[in-house]
């Protein structure tokens, strides 16, 4: 590795400057202020607040409605994480095997990723609404009684369904670049070697796709804990009842609509530490087990 | 242990042919190599043998079996790569069994295996480590031993040795030769550095843009080249060839000198071809070649000279003895010997054969 050396010590912090700004304003300080809210209470106008040490703390975790939306978060967040992953990596393997039209083929593959995650809850929303939805009718003629609007299973496979659709692209993308990564000569010696197409795929390419699967798996998770907060909005509102309600979203609900901000700061200090030990932990006994060629 | 069978073999990609009929009948236990400038598609016919490139026509048969539809695992053949090709997330042990394994040979028998190949190549001291803390030779090495295990009909191995510094290559090239000996597997042998090919081989496929342009042993390859980019090709320095017009059983060089020589065609143009080391020394005697030195190369054993016959721009390599006093600017006088001239076609390039006697 290079190690470029600046004349004096100056030039590297005003170069590093804008981004440390941007950090600083837009993560560090609401950070703090969430810190700050959570020891906090306002009174019911909003007018004042007074100290209350950890009292939200306390509160926040002995509330059912909280630990409900932990174990909804905890199902929803594997599916997310996981599924995209799954359904990524065989679409990037059938990709590469295509011979004519491959570059068509990954482009419309990464479409959905531009498409603003609201939208795409809408798009999700219409095609599965229970009256006039265009697939919730073929669901319907096979006997399924369709209706995520009151049955809390198909809301969360609706939420899921949806939150996973617009992540696959991200997922295919890394897992082509991946693939593209692995020299052909590998496959052509295990091929000599006598291995089929699948043994040299469990053999060989998925080992040698660790690097990327584990940076996937972290960033499905964070994907899954914050960034499908739209999804979620769009869909189903966390509901029914509070089927689909995921920790962000109940951070937005008790903050934003029930304006209870104590209660609120202290679930996303809650939650901030969860996605922080969770990263650490992913870092710490995965990243371990994975290959970096 | 098998006979391998080209047939006519052809490849054409995008309906451009690149291999134009290969035909060649490599004995068990022989020790072919395919030798060739870049890009004539040395490597295309070996993996056509390995089944990792279609046939596009004719027929190519590996142990008395048309192996044409068959995948590569089931050709039973083994390959060494140029880049190696380890699988870099398992240890070197795990290289060299991971064949052995899927073959699901038993346990005992894959130890005995791994450990024969593993003394021979000495590579028991990094059987648990993983490629990335290997040098290159010792790879180079793996790579063996990874194809070595499988005791496969026929191995394959293409340009093994390019990625190595001299000195390895050398050692490397004898651990090859050796081996050979000691498993007298069948082995087609990719490469485009002449030295291996020369010491290497039992036979030659000397490939010029997709036409074998002469099979045989080296020893007959080096003194009857069947084409002039045969003869430009192998040796080193190259062929000196000129083109000479022929007439009255005398050759007339560039720079008008008439060279007397027996065995000549009646009449026309010829590319003549004078190894650098079939030159004597000849100093003015009548009918030498006159070549004037523009440069000196000193090997030890021998030096080269570098000049043009004088008068014209034509080059002419000569080798002189070690110890020769000629230096830059010297003119010197060389003769051919007579019956190690070759004589080469204008139009084909193909070496014209003096009538016996004549
Ligand atoms: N997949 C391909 N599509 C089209 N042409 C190809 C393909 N692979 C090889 N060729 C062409 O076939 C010819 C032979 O290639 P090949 O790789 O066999 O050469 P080579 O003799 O092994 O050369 P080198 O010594 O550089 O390895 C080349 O002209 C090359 O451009
Ligand atoms: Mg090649």
């Amino acid at each position: 590795m290079q190690r470029t050396v600046f004349p004096h010590k100056v030039l590297p912090w005003l170069l590093l400057a804008p981004q440390l700004a941007v950090t600083l304003i837009f993560f560090y300080w609401p950070a703090g202020q969430a810190f700050r809210q959570s020891t906090l209470r306002e009174d019911p106008f909003g007018l004042s607040s007074t100290f209350v040490g950890l009292a939200n703390f306390r509160r926040v975790l002995s509330d059912p409605s909280y630990l409900n939306a932990l174990q909804v978060t905890v199902v929803f967040s594997l599916f997310v994480a996981f599924l995209p992953m799954v359904i990524a990596l065989f679409l990037a393997v059938q990709a590469e095997k295509i011979v004519r039209g491959r570059g068509v083929y990954r482009t419309l593959m990464i479409w959905p990723y531009a498409v603003a995650t609201a939208i795409a809850g809408m798009l999700w929303l219409f095609m599965f609404n229970p009256s006039f939805g265009t697939l919730a009718w073929p669901l319907r003629q096979m006997g399924i009684n369709w209706n995520p609007l009151l049955n809390s299973s198909h809301a969360m496979i609706l939420v899921v369904a949806a939150a996973t659709w617009k992540q696959i692209s991200y997922n295919f993308l890394f897992f082509v670049a991946g693939l593209q990564a692995i020299p052909r000569s590998l496959l052509e010696a295990a091929a000599i070697d006598g291995a089929s197409r699948r043994h040299a795929f469990w053999t060989i390419v998925f080992p040698l796709l660790a690097p990327t699967t584990f940076f996937l798996l972290v960033v499905n998770t964070v994907y899954a804990l914050f960034d499908t907060f739209g999804i979620i909005h769009a869909v189903t509102g966390g509901g029914p009842g509070k089927a689909t309600e995921t920790l962000v979203y109940k951070v937005y609900n008790d903050g934003f609509v029930n304006l209870n901000m104590g209660d609120s700061a202290a679930q996303s200090v809650i939650l901030m530490v969860i996605v922080i030990a969770l990263t650490a932990f992913q870092f710490r006994y995965i990243e371990r087990r994975v290959h970096y060629g | 242990m098998a006979r391998i069978l080209l047939n006519d073999v052809r490849k054409t990609y995008d309906r451009q042919e690149v291999i134009h009929g290969i035909t060649m009948d490599i004995a068990d236990g022989e020790f072919v190599v395919i030798v060739g400038p870049s890009g004539c598609g040395k490597s295309t016919l070996l993996r056509m043998v390995a089944g990792l490139e279609g046939i596009s026509s004719g027929t190519i048969e590996i142990g008395g079996k048309v192996v044409n539809a068959l995948e590569p695992r089931d050709r039973n053949i083994a390959m060494v790569f140029q880049n190696y090709a380890l699988y870099p997330h398992m240890t070197v042990r795990e290289n060299m069994v991971y064949g052995l394994k899927i073959a699901k040979l038993p346990r005992a028998e894959i130890d005995q295996r791994l450990a024969r190949a593993a003394k021979m190549l000495e590579l028991e001291p990094y059987l648990d480590r993983k490629p990335r803390a290997l040098s290159g030779g010792q790879r180079q090495r793996v790579a063996m031993g990874r194809a070595l295990v499988r005791e496969p009909a026929a191995f394959l191995l293409d340009e093994p040795l390019s990625n190595l510094d001299a000195k390895l290559r050398l050692q490397m090239r004898l651990q090859i030769k050796d081996m050979h000996l000691r498993t007298g597997q069948t082995t087609l042998y990719v490469t485009h550095d002449q030295v291996e090919a020369m010491t290497l081989a039992d036979r030659l496929i000397v490939m010029n843009s997709g036409i074998a342009d002469q099979i045989g042993t080296p020893l007959e390859v080096y003194e009857r080249p069947a084409s002039e980019f045969v003869a430009g090709f192998i040796g080193s320095p190259a062929m000196n060839i000129l083109t000479v017009s022929v007439g009255d059983g005398a050759a007339i060089l560039p720079g008008g000198r008439r060279l007397s020589l027996p065995g000549l065609p009646a009449g026309g143009q010829f590319r003549l071809g004078l190894r650098p080391e079939d030159l004597r020394l000849a100093g003015a005697t009548e009918g030498a070649i006159p070549v004037e030195l523009r440069s000196l190369e000193r090997l030890g054993a021998d030096a080269f000279g570098y000049g043009v016959i004088e008068g014209t721009d034509v080059p002419m390599t000569v080798r002189l003895p070690g110890n020769s006093a000629a230096k830059r600017g010297d003119r010197l006088g060389v003769l051919p010997h007579e019956s190690r001239l070759h004589l080469f076609s204008v139009e084909t390039g193909r070496r014209f054969e003096p009538a016996r006697g004549a």
